[in-house]
């Protein structure tokens, strides 16, 4: 047998891993250690210069975190991958590595909460100065384009409210401006949407929701889809030019089509410093094994909710793009035919009094600000995740004070819809 | 062959039974790509033969330069080309004067020359454009894995123990794994409009 293509189940058990050469050992091992023994002098200064593949400091790279990068960037069909302590890391790396202080990135309106705080607060500080676009509206992407713009930015599933983004559409944009596609693909996970495959040139996860899974540990990483040609017109430097901490080498015309990866690794990784631990690495690829069956249930449970919240007298609407009636049904059906993700909101005609009740109320639901567990969650956004935002901007990212954020997890769904009963019933 | 996608088993076949290598336009400027490959390649063990005319009298990590292909003066099994495509036709006619023919020609990443191809395959050579050795054997030893590089293979074999520090062996048993299709329509798509 040989060069058959496998699977996605195939792939989430087997890809990046094989049994350790000198123990035989099976499960991928935790490498605990901060460093790596050189065979001589020649080559450390091999490996320094980036002639050599290989292991020098786990700030830089680790045996149990490669196994976890080589494994997503077979999942999302990319040429290489970069983990990272967070998704938030994961989005510093990537601009650090496109952005000059004064450049422009578009990025999508709709967009999980602490990602809208970094990019029009955090990264301001940096020079690098976000315009808002509406994903519901394709022209409003190319009116934001400029000369200054470097990237575009969008999530495949947002978070909070679950729509669903036309990554086609907007990658022609993208193509277009002569700038990358990035796609936070967090809520779908690659068993759900390939945002490559719909032409995005750079993937990035927050690993701690539906990868990981199981609400243990935080991490990030970046995917390179090997698309991007970036010496073509001088705009990104940082892999067009001679790196001088490198002696002089050119990033892209050395590594080719995982050089966007490398750079993330050699310049940001290097430099910034979020090193994800080689547990978490751990953690995560064991979570990462039963993301297909995970993934189906997830999706499964949260259709079930949303049909009975939409029924539901005390329910003013429901927003989950797989339900029949939804706005992005039929974007839904494109992009996620297997399910449209768990995570949705949806809204009371109590308002933000019955929102606070029935967090209060629930006793399977964690209230707790996060998505992609296991356990199903519950949240208010206006009071937590989008407290920072101003009214019309919570209205506008899909949280609103009458909104509750969901994440179903895995349990049996009849005790779900059982507890979600008991809370909006009396 | 197909030149848009070779099986692994065609690029493990050469890299496992070639053993000197020429490499045209090879540079002993350090931070250049061909300088990497070269020593990467001589590192793994292959008898490693610099040629370039604007360097005749220096040497690349020891092993002194020659002009042409003509003037090594031995056989060799594979000649890999560091030239742009457009350069690619006279390197192979070279070669194919050669007495024993070479087994592989080898075009390094970026170039292509199909015609070119086509020739040395009439004579029997073996063809492989647009791809680097190093990148290459690193991704068939699963040694380029520690970059967090997608090897596009699978196993559940235990690989030999590295030999010397942390190089792997060819001799690891893969299936295909993970692919990349995207950045491979993006490289063909990027050929036919050069
Ligand atoms: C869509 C999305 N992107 C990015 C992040 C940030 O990830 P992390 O918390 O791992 O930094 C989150 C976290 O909630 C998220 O939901």
């Amino acid at each position: 047998m040989s060069d058959r293509l496998p699977g996605f189940s195939t792939l989430a058990v087997h890809a990046g891993a094989q049994p350790d050469p000198t123990t035989g050992a099976r499960a991928t091992p935790i490498y605990q250690t901060t460093s790596f023994v050189f065979n001589d002098a020649d080559h450390a200064a091999s490996l320094f210069g980036l002639q050599s593949f290989g292991n020098i400091y786990t700030r830089i790279g680790n045996p149990t975190n490669a196994v976890l990068e080589e494994r997503v960037a077979a999942l999302e069909g990319g040429t290489a991958a970069l983990a990272v302590a967070s998704g938030h890391a994961a989005q510093v790396v990537v601009m650090q590595q496109l952005l000059q202080p004064g450049d422009e990135f578009v990025a999508a309106r709709k967009l999980y909460g602490g990602s809208i705080n970094q990019f029009s607060q955090s990264f301001k500080s940096f020079g690098w100065n976000v315009v808002w676009a509406d994903p519901d509206d394709i022209a409003s992407f190319e009116r934001a384009v400029t000369p200054r713009t470097k990237a575009i930015f969008v999530e495949s599933i947002a978070n909070p409210g679950g729509s669903i983004t036309d990554i086609e559409a907007i990658s022609t944009v993208a193509r277009k401006a002569g700038v990358p596609l990035i796609v936070d693909n967090t809520l779908a996970t690659p068993y759900l949407i390939k945002p490559i495959d719909h032409g995005a040139d750079i993937v990035v996860h927050s690993l701690t929701k539906f990868l990981g899974g199981h609400g243990n540990s935080i991490g990030g990483v970046i995917v390179d889809a090997g698309t991007f040609d970036w010496s073509k017109d001088g705009k990104y430097p940082m892999l067009s030019e001679p790196r001088p901490e490198y002696h002089g080498i050119k990033l892209h015309e050395t590594f080719g089509n995982f050089a966007f990866a490398i750079a993330c690794r050699v310049l940001g990784l290097r430099d910034l410093g979020p090193a994800l631990s080689p547990f978490n690495a751990f953690l995560i690829l064991t979570g990462i094994e039963t993301l297909p069956l995970r993934m189906q249930k997830h999706c499964d449970n949260a259709k079930a909710i949303a049909e009975f919240l939409s029924g539901h007298s005390a329910v003013a609407s429901v927003s989950y793009a797989g339900l029949a009636s939804d706005k992005y049904n039929q974007l839904a059906r494109k992009y996620s035919p297997k399910g449209a993700g768990a995570v949705f909101t949806f809204s009371l005609k109590g308002g933000y009094d019955a929102g606070v009740s029935l967090v209060s109320k629930l006793t399977l639901f964690s209230h707790l600000a996060n998505v992609g567990d296991t356990r199903s969650l519950v949240i208010h956004p206006a009071s937590t995740t989008h407290s920072q935002l101003d009214d019309a901007a919570k209205v506008r990212s899909g949280a609103g004070p009458d909104v509750v954020r969901l994440s179903i997890g895995i349990e049996d769904k009849e005790d779900l819809i059982a507890d979600l009963e008991q809370a909006l019933g009396a | 062959m197909n030149h848009d996608a070779y099986p692994d088993n065609y690029i493990r076949g050469i890299l496992n039974s070639v053993k000197s290598i020429a490499m045209v336009g090879a540079s002993p400027v350090n931070v250049r790509p061909s300088y990497f490959a070269f020593k990467y390649l001589a590192q793994r063990g292959y008898d490693m033969i610099p040629v370039n005319p604007g360097h005749v009298g220096k040497e690349l990590i020891g092993k002194p330069f020659v002009a042409s292909l003509a003037d090594i003066g031995r056989p060799v099994d594979m000649i890999d080309i560091f030239r742009n495509s457009s350069h690619i036709m006279p390197v192979v006619e070279e070669a194919l004067a050669l007495d024993p023919l070479p087994k592989v020609i080898w075009m390094q990443l970026g170039a292509r020359d199909d015609a070119a191809a086509e020739k040395a395959e009439a004579a029997g050579i073996k063809v492989v454009m647009n791809r680097c050795p190093k990148i290459e054997y690193g991704r068939l030893s699963s040694e380029i894995s520690w970059m967090g590089v997608n090897s596009r293979t699978l196993s559940s074999k235990r690989p030999p123990a590295p030999t010397q520090g942390m190089q792997l062996s060819l001799n690891r048993t893969s299936v295909g794994g993970g692919h990349t299709a995207a950045a491979d329509r993006a490289a063909k798509n990027k050929t036919e409009q050069s």
